[in-house]
């Protein structure tokens, strides 16, 4: 009866490929899926690299031996403040004393700063060696022997290098003492003057794109030309800062236009250039961003204001921005975090190596990843620990305003 | 407007004297016009890199010491002793971003398709943005993974005499793993617009899975993976930190990806780490380069952003 | 291929349900379909229509967490029995889709794609011109074969979409709206082709329009949200048409049929 289907006979007209098409179909969906693992595997590998480094044991040798600064059998974490002064001014040549009586005067500092001074200046711990988080967790036997063996007079301690001290203390060029105030508090300061310039000038941008621009050449040009900025590399902007806010405008960002005379910024390659190269570099990053809000909310909530006889400025303002902002800052964030992590423009605007006090827009400048950057390429491995442990600094910031975006992001989207 | 407050009979409304002509706003047009300002900002920007980049770059092929052709096809680049060549810094650059092509590519393609087409919702939903967010790192936290993680892998498999402490191969391969995702992600995207009847149309003929993804979904998204690769190569061309930590400290013409050399970007950020002055050759010699790298990468934009148009035209 | 069932029957449902993870949208559907006839399921909006169709053949399941329960027998076997392969029933039973969705390539491999993703070995060339003919296309475009399949009007793009389906050979074709996109003309001349098509194969296909069900159907199946369960749909009434559109015995039937429904 079916044969005289002729749909029905596969009657050699198909090749009867099934099972090859389906063994084929199982292989690539293993190839596909192992790809993703693969992605997934460097990612971790990335992380426990870096928490690899950013523990683990360190053995200490003091220059000076505490215990021999004791007074009368106390010892020096107990002494009080005027005793610690007076090690200091023992041991210290009295040149150097003065120096830093100049800077601060010894009764005007607190009792644990003076103890610091004590530490870093007399007492003078050095890495002897140190080692990874793994190391330290398999071979932490033969470790402690060859440190009893090879250093005797040396302490191993196994210790955390990212710690409250290391968030507290200013660059150093000790690896113990050194921290990473001076670049936090850098890095907050450039990205502010990077928000304050960038956001206002690129949601402006948006809203003129997105509310106003007809679609004349002249639109067009600058849609197409916020577009090809974006995937500019970022050390073109960091040749435009240096180019631009260090050497043409020097005086306006060293602060010598207001007044400020400190005479090694009088280059420009302050806080206030680094900021401004950042503000260039995210400006077309959150102009897409706020156009993308933008074009998100309903054309019919513009069209409900204008019918009422509002003005264009007043459906913006009124209607279009509030419901479009928690995008708008959802964008900004994910571009501030961009510009958080930028290290090769700072390089090429002049961030300054070692700088130890905090900063304000007209001094130097130095920021989390240059620091790193800098850590990282210095041969010795504990400066790599620190490298590490700075790292975590960044991540947990970078986190922390990734996870505010995503925030914002679910509220927006349950508007409509 | 005060002056006009007087209501119209009943309405409540201030009486219009105009009645329906236009009216002049001047807060609306000062609005407007900072508006335009802002949008037209974007242009000075452009405007400054082509400026400075290009006056700066002319000093330095004006320089005696340096020939324009000499700059394209020098194999050596020693400014000390007035070399300007510009090729062991160009294939520097593009050994490492073959490396990392020949990662992200394969890789950054097959990972979208199996978010895309394979992976269940939840599953989509999680690894996506793990996916961005490792897109999203700072590079000089891949730099120094490459320091510290892949060159002693390398070295450890290949050995330490085969393999330099400062190599292309460690730079490359990292840079592959950061543009892996970007690839996934946008691609990714691209698969996700292909309308769902063109696959409903192929299942409905009988094809299995498999040939409903390679030969209906990805041609059809094709163009839009193209633009994503692109975008790629162009990130890895300008990408600065990895290579500047990983790949080394002095231009080198070499072809093995196990040697150290130095990128034109890696270059740049060397120079102009140290006490640079203004006027000399070094200052004006990186200028050239950026040129260089500018117009590299602002071609790839370029193509990428006609090929991602012409992949809207196809479905809208 | 076994045949316990009567051969007469090419598809036959039993206690057919279909559900959208908890939601059931099609509920307790018995029906037998003869085979080269033109079977129309006709009701309203949201009842379920499309919903039966593909799961004919089995195109349901690419909705997540949708699944059916009961059976649908295919010359007696079970569709849904567990060694049954998705593929092979889709290449048994097309489906032509209510808008007209060409893949972006040329007409010619619009039609090849599909026969040779099933191992064709036959001249690919002739298979082409006889789909193109059966789906009465082939004068229209028979000089512009290589041109892109978008490039067609939608009737054209309907008509290659059936193009496409006949040359892999089914023995059903499965109709969703198909006309709904066209204008009268086109509409006509997709009626007369499935008209022409029936010699060979069996149609089922979903409409709302009652003249063309009317015209062109042999047997009709009416669905309505059945009564007592919450919003699933079923089939209320399943016999020939004429009878259908003239002496339904269903009441909501006739009120359907004669557009007195809501
Ligand atoms: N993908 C889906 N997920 C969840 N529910 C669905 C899905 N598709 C359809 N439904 C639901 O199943 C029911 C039947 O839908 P179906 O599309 O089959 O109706 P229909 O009779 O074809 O309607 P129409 O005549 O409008 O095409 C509806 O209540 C619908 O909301
Ligand atoms: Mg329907």
């Amino acid at each position: 009866m079916k044969k005289n289907n002729p749909s029905y006979s596969n009657g050699g007209r198909f090749r009867d490929n099934l099972a090859t098409r389906h063994r084929a179909g199982v292989i690539w969906q293993i190839v596909f899926q192992a790809s993703t693992v693969i992605g997934i595997i460097a990612l971790t590998a990335l992380l426990l690299n870096i928490i690899d480094g950013a523990f683990g044991y360190v053995a200490y040798e003091a220059r000076v031996d505490p215990a021999s600064l004791a007074v009368d059998g106390v010892a020096i974490e107990d002494l009080p403040q005027e005793l610690l002064v007076e090690i200091l001014r023992q041991n210290l040549s009295s040149g150097a004393f003065n120096k830093l009586d100049n800077e601060i005067p010894f009764n005007e500092r607190s009792r644990i700063n003076v103890y610091d001074l004590v530490i870093e200046r007399i007492v003078r711990y050095d890495v002897t060696e140190s080692w990874t988080l793994r190391e330290s967790l398999t071979q932490g036997a033969e470790i402690r022997a060859r440190v009893i063996e090879e250093y005797p007079d040396a302490e191993l301690r196994f210790i955390s290098w990212i710690n409250a001290e290391f968030i507290q203390r200013p660059q150093s060029s000790e690896a113990v003492n050194a921290g990473v105030r001076t670049a936090i508090l850098g890095s907050l300061l450039t990205i502010l003057v990077t928000i304050l310039v960038a956001f206002p000038l690129g949601v402006g941008a948006a809203i003129y794109l997105e509310e106003y621009a007809l679609d004349n050449w002249l639109n067009r040009l600058i849609r197409t030309n916020i577009n090809n900025l974006a995937g500019v590399p970022s050390i073109i902007y960091g040749i435009l800062g240096l180019a631009i806010f260090v050497r043409v405008l020097g005086v306006l960002t060293s602060g010598a236009v207001f007044g400020s005379v400190d005479p090694t910024t009088a280059s420009g390659r302050t806080v206030l250039s680094a900021g401004l190269t950042l503000a260039l570099l995210v400006l077309p990053l959150i102009i897409i961003n706020a156009q993308e809000a933008l074009r998100a909310v309903p054309q019919s909530l513009r069209q409900a204001s204008l019918s009422v006889g509002a003005t264009k400025w007043q459906t913006v303002w009124s209607h279009v921005l509030p419901n479009a902002i928690p995008g708008i800052l959802t964008g900004t964030i994910l571009a501030v975090s961009r510009a958080i992590g930028e290290t090769a423009p700072l390089i090429v605007v002049g961030a300054s190596t070692a700088i130890s006090f905090d900063p304000n827009i007209f001094s130097r400048f130095t920021t989390l990843p240059i620091q790193i950057y800098q850590w990282t390429a210095r041969p010795q491995a504990e400066w790599r620990h620190l490298a590490a442990a700075a790292i975590l600094v960044l991540i947990v910031l970078l986190l922390s305003l990734n996870a505010t975006a995503i925030v914002l992001r679910n509220r927006s989207t349950k508007r409509f | 407007m005060p002056g006009k407050k007087e209501a119209a009979q009943g309405t409540g409304y201030p009486v219009r004297k105009e009645g329906l002509r236009k009216r002049r706003r001047v807060g609306e047009t000062i609005i407007q016009s900072l508006l335009f300002f802002a949008g037209f900002f974007s242009i000075f920007t452009t405007l400054g890199i082509v400026y400075e980049l290009g006056k700066e770059a002319l000093l330095f092929f004006r320089t005696p010491e340096v020939d324009p052709w000499e700059f394209l096809t020098g194999t050596s680049w020693q400014p000390h002793i007035n070399e300007f060549g510009i090729l062991p810094l160009a294939t520097s650059t593009f050994i490492t971003s073959l490396i990392a092509m020949t990662i992200a590519i394969p890789l950054g393609m097959a990972a979208a398709i199996y978010l895309s087409e394979y992976a269940s919702h939840k599953v989509r939903r999680t690894l996506k943005p793990i996916l961005e967010i490792l897109a999203g790192l700072p590079t000089i936290v891949y730099g120094y993974f490459a320091l510290m993680f892949v060159t002693p892998l390398l070295r450890s498999l290949f050995g330490n005499d085969v393999v330099q402490i400062y190599n292309m191969a460690s730079g490359g391969l990292v840079m592959g793993i950061l543009i892996l995702p970007l690839i996934a992600s946008m691609s990714e995207d691209a698969l996700n617009a292909v309308p769902r009847a063109l696959r409903e149309a192929a299942y409905g003929l009988g094809a299995t899975k498999l040939e409903v993804v390679l030969k209906v979904v990805v041609p059809a998204a094709l163009s839009g993976i193209a633009a994503a690769i692109i975008v790629g190569i162009s990130r890895a061309i300008g990408e600065t930190m990895i290579v500047a930590v990983s790949v080394g400290a002095g231009p080198n013409f070499t072809f093995n990806p196990f040697q150290s050399a130095e990128t034109m970007t890696g270059h740049i950020v060397r120079i102009s780490g140290g006490d640079l002055s203004y006027d000399s050759i070094d200052y004006n010699s990186i200028f050239a380069i950026g040129l260089l790298l500018f117009f590299i990468t602002l071609t790839l934009n370029i193509v990428s952003q006609r090929i991602v148009r012409r992949f809207r035209e196809v479905y809208e | 291929m076994s045949t316990t069932a009567d051969s007469n029957y090419v598809i036959e449902t039993r206690h057919l349900a279909i559900f959208y993870g908890d939601f059931k949208a099609v509920t307790d559907v018995n029906l037998r379909i003869q085979r080269h006839k033109i079977t129309a399921i006709i009701g309203p909006s949201g009842c379920g229509k499309s919903t039966l169709l593909r799961s004919f053949n089995r195109m349901n399941e690419l909705v997540p967490e949708s699944h059916a329960s009961g059976q649908v027998l295919f010359d007696g076997q079970d569709l849904y029995a567990r060694q049954v392969d998705p593929v092979e029933v889709r290449h048994r039973i097309g489906m032509v889709f209510q808008k007209p969705n060409p893949f972006p390539k040329s007409i010619y491999e619009n039609i090849a794609w599909g026969a040779r993703v099933h191992g064709y070995r036959g001249n690919m060339d002739e298979l082409v011109e006889r789909s193109l003919h059966q789906a009465a296309l082939w004068d229209e475009v028979k000089d512009i074969l290589h041109r892109s399949g978008l490039a067609l009007s939608g009737g054209q793009q309907q008509r290659l979409c059936i193009a496409r389906t006949i040359a892999v050979q089914p023995e059903v074709i499965l109709m969703d709206e198909p006309a709904s996109a066209l204008d009268p003309i086109a509409t006509l001349k997709i009626e007369e082709l499935m008209e022409e098509l029936k010699r060979n194969y069996t149609i089922i296909i979903v409409t709302h329009n009652m003249q063309q069900a009317a015209r062109v159907s042999d047997y009709t199946a009416m669905m309505m949200l059945a009564n007592g369960h919450a919003r699933s749909g079923t089939v209320i009434e399943f016999d020939e048409t004429n009878k259908i559109f003239t002496r339904p015995s269903d009441k909501r039937t006739e009120d359907y049929v004669t557009g007195r429904f809501g």
